[in-house]
């Protein structure tokens, strides 16, 4: 055997100018969007929007949005799409209502203590990864395009949530989980609704950005063959993306169940268009392949931001919608545009 | 000459009634680059994707560095240190050089990608092929030319201390400095070596590299020889008719399926 090996170059890690590569991120235009938009509204209304509690009803508000666009985010990385998050969140919350209720006394939960919430916890989160789990096989191993199956899972969900309440939400929710969950602070002033939606978020970015399930992530989305003969389980991951999805949506539902009391089941039906729309303005595209954690969250907060602002100024808040919705063109607008430059090289 | 590294004695594959590969013998040696040419629907991707353990043998022996094995998956030829580099090269564009090199294979430091080792084994790597094309390992693959994208495959596939790295026509969609740059390579693989197997049809690029040329003829193997003693017209009859002179097979009526 004869060794040409030739004297390796000195190998120090290699410095990719952090500037110039955050000049060239999306995240980094979407985020001085996000930083425009709240100064703008807090030089208009210099004494309603920037005050703590203006931010901290935005940040609750956001929260729940939040947890479901951590997983939205995996799901489109994968070049796929969950229509269905915001039908199984109230399927989620719907099952642990239901769940408390039938563990207290006269099916009033309402004094309920922790070992009845603990239970309505797992019977959510159950509830949640379920659907994910259905979506996660049938995309994977059925192979039926995601839009698809999420688009029925999406009328599934809901109806089945409906069914087991008979279309009447469920209102008894237990005092201790509303006090402390639902509108309980920690450390002062940090909302613990806003506490999970950063935990869940934190560890979300932990799990996309550095370790291997967020680089096999990555490579399904960016080319599922190439993937799968370097040897990714390609079927597996899918289904555990999905099953990650639909358990943080069961999250999403006992969240909302602490928040509002009650299981809200009409009010979600355009959960999953915000969630998408919050991953797709953050950076992430709908073509798999390219995103971030944080632009997600960035992407959420900008319609939050901009609802807020309305509100406060007095501007009919029906503009929100159109606002976020040219937004949303012109992000992806400009997504294809990146991509056709990169293209053409 | 070089010891044979891989040895496939009488292997056959049938896809339902399709009879792929006839009693197919084949030998990669280490420390030479063997072509592998045959007609479009000869077997020659069917042979290498049951090196490579992608498709299972009807029947036959595989016998690697002298002991027999049998490969039942990419993984299990992985560990043996058989690598193909498929023809549509099978990278990840929105991946950097590094991630795409380490795909399914990542260093990890407690539980966690380590990039900065990963970065540096694959610059050493690349830097033991002599590849001087490539700017930055950070840079994406969907940025990258077509010879550069083929130059990073190689180098996937030679990474992982690998021992058979099967070719399957790396320079079809290359121009002619790209074609140029890529056989090289393929050469200093076999300097340093490896068993090389070159899948091409481009007869002046297996002139060039081959050490040994085998050529299959309607999915059986009609001719293993050195690269040396046959000429380009015979390889071509070969390729088209089967045989050549008393070259191939004795009566080619036989190999109509």
């Amino acid at each position: 055997m004869s060794t040409s090996t030739v004297e390796a170059p000195a190998t120090r890690p290699e410095r990719t100018g952090f500037g110039r590569r955050l000049v060239s991120a999306n995240t980094f235009w979407i985020g001085l969007v996000l930083v425009g938009l709240y100064l703008g509204f807090s030089v208009l209304a210099p004494s309603a929007f920037p005050t703590l509690f203006n931010f901290q009803t935005l940040l609750i508000e956001a929260s729940v949005l939040l947890v479901l666009s951590v997983g939205m985010t995996f799901v489109i990385i994968t070049s796929g799409i969950d229509l269905s998050v915001g039908s199984v969140l109230v399927f989620a919350g719907v099952v642990g209502a239901k769940a408390m209720e039938a563990l207290s006394p006269g099916h009033d939960a309402t004094s309920a203590g922790w070992g009845v919430i603990a239970v309505g916890l797992v019977a959510a989160l159950t509830g949640g990864a379920v659907w994910g789990l259905a979506n996660g096989l049938l995309i994977a191993r059925a192979k039926i395009p995601p839009l698809i199956v999420t688009l029925g899972s999406f009328g599934a969900a809901l109806g089945v949530a409906e069914l087991v309440t008979a279309g009447v939400d469920v209102r008894t929710v237990p005092q201790a989980l509303r006090r402390t969950l639902g509108y309980g602070t920690s450390f002062v002033v940090v909302p613990n609704l806003v506490l999970v939606a950063v935990v869940v978020t934190v560890l979300g970015g932990w799990l996309l950005h550095t370790t291997r399930f967020g680089r096999y992530t990555y490579a399904v989305g960016s080319n599922a063959e190439a993937a799968r003969r370097s040897g990714i389980g390609v079927t597996r991951h899918l289904v555990l993306v999905y099953l990650i999805t639909g358990l943080l949506a069961g999250l999403g539902g006992f969240m909302s169940l602490a928040y509002y009391g009650t299981t809200t089941i009409s009010g979600h039906s355009t959960d999953n268009l915000n969630v998408i729309a919050a991953v797709v303005l953050g950076g992430t595209s709908l073509f798999g392949g390219v995103g971030s954690m944080l632009g997600s969250v960035i992407g959420v907060f900008i319609p939050a931001v901009l609802t807020k602002g309305f509100v406060i100024l007095g501007v009919q808040p029906f503009w929100q919608p159109v606002a976020v919705s040219a937004v949303l063109v012109a992000a992806v607008w400009f997504d294809q545009r990146r991509r056709r430059t990169q293209d053409r090289r | 000459m070089g010891e044979p590294i891989l040895e496939l004695r009488g292997v056959n594959k049938s896809f339902g009634p399709v009879h792929v590969l006839h009693d197919v013998d084949f030998t990669v040696r280490a420390g030479e680059v063997t072509a592998l040419v045959g007609d479009n629907g000869a077997g020659k991707s069917t042979l290498v994707k049951c090196i490579a353990g992608i498709h299972s043998m009807d029947s036959g022996e595989v016998r690697f560095a002298g002991s027999p094995v049998h490969v039942h998956g990419p993984r299990e030829a992985a560990a043996l240190g058989i690598e193909v580099v498929y023809q549509d090269l099978a990278l990840c564009d929105n991946l950097d050089i590094v991630q795409n090199m380490f795909l399914g294979r990542e260093q990890l430091r407690g539980g966690l990608l380590d990039e900065a080792e990963m970065e540096r084994k694959a610059r050493q790597t690349l830097a033991s092929l002599s590849v001087r094309t490539v700017k930055s390992v950070r840079t994406l693959v969907s940025a990258l030319s077509g010879g550069q994208r083929q130059t990073v495959a190689i180098a996937k596939a030679v990474l992982w201390e690998s021992r058979v790295v099967l070719l399957d026509e790396p320079t079809a969609a290359l121009g002619v400095a790209q074609t140029r740059q890529v056989l090289d390579l393929v050469r200093r693989l076999a300097e340093q070596g490896l068993g090389v197997v070159l899948i091409s049809h481009n007869m002046a690029d297996v002139f060039e590299v081959a050490d040994r040329i085998a050529t299959l003829y309607l999915g059986r193997m009609v001719a293993e020889l050195p690269a040396k003693e046959v000429t380009h017209s015979q390889v071509v009859e070969l390729i088209t008719a089967g045989r050549s002179g008393d070259l191939g097979m004795a009566r080619p009526e036989a190999a109509t399926v």
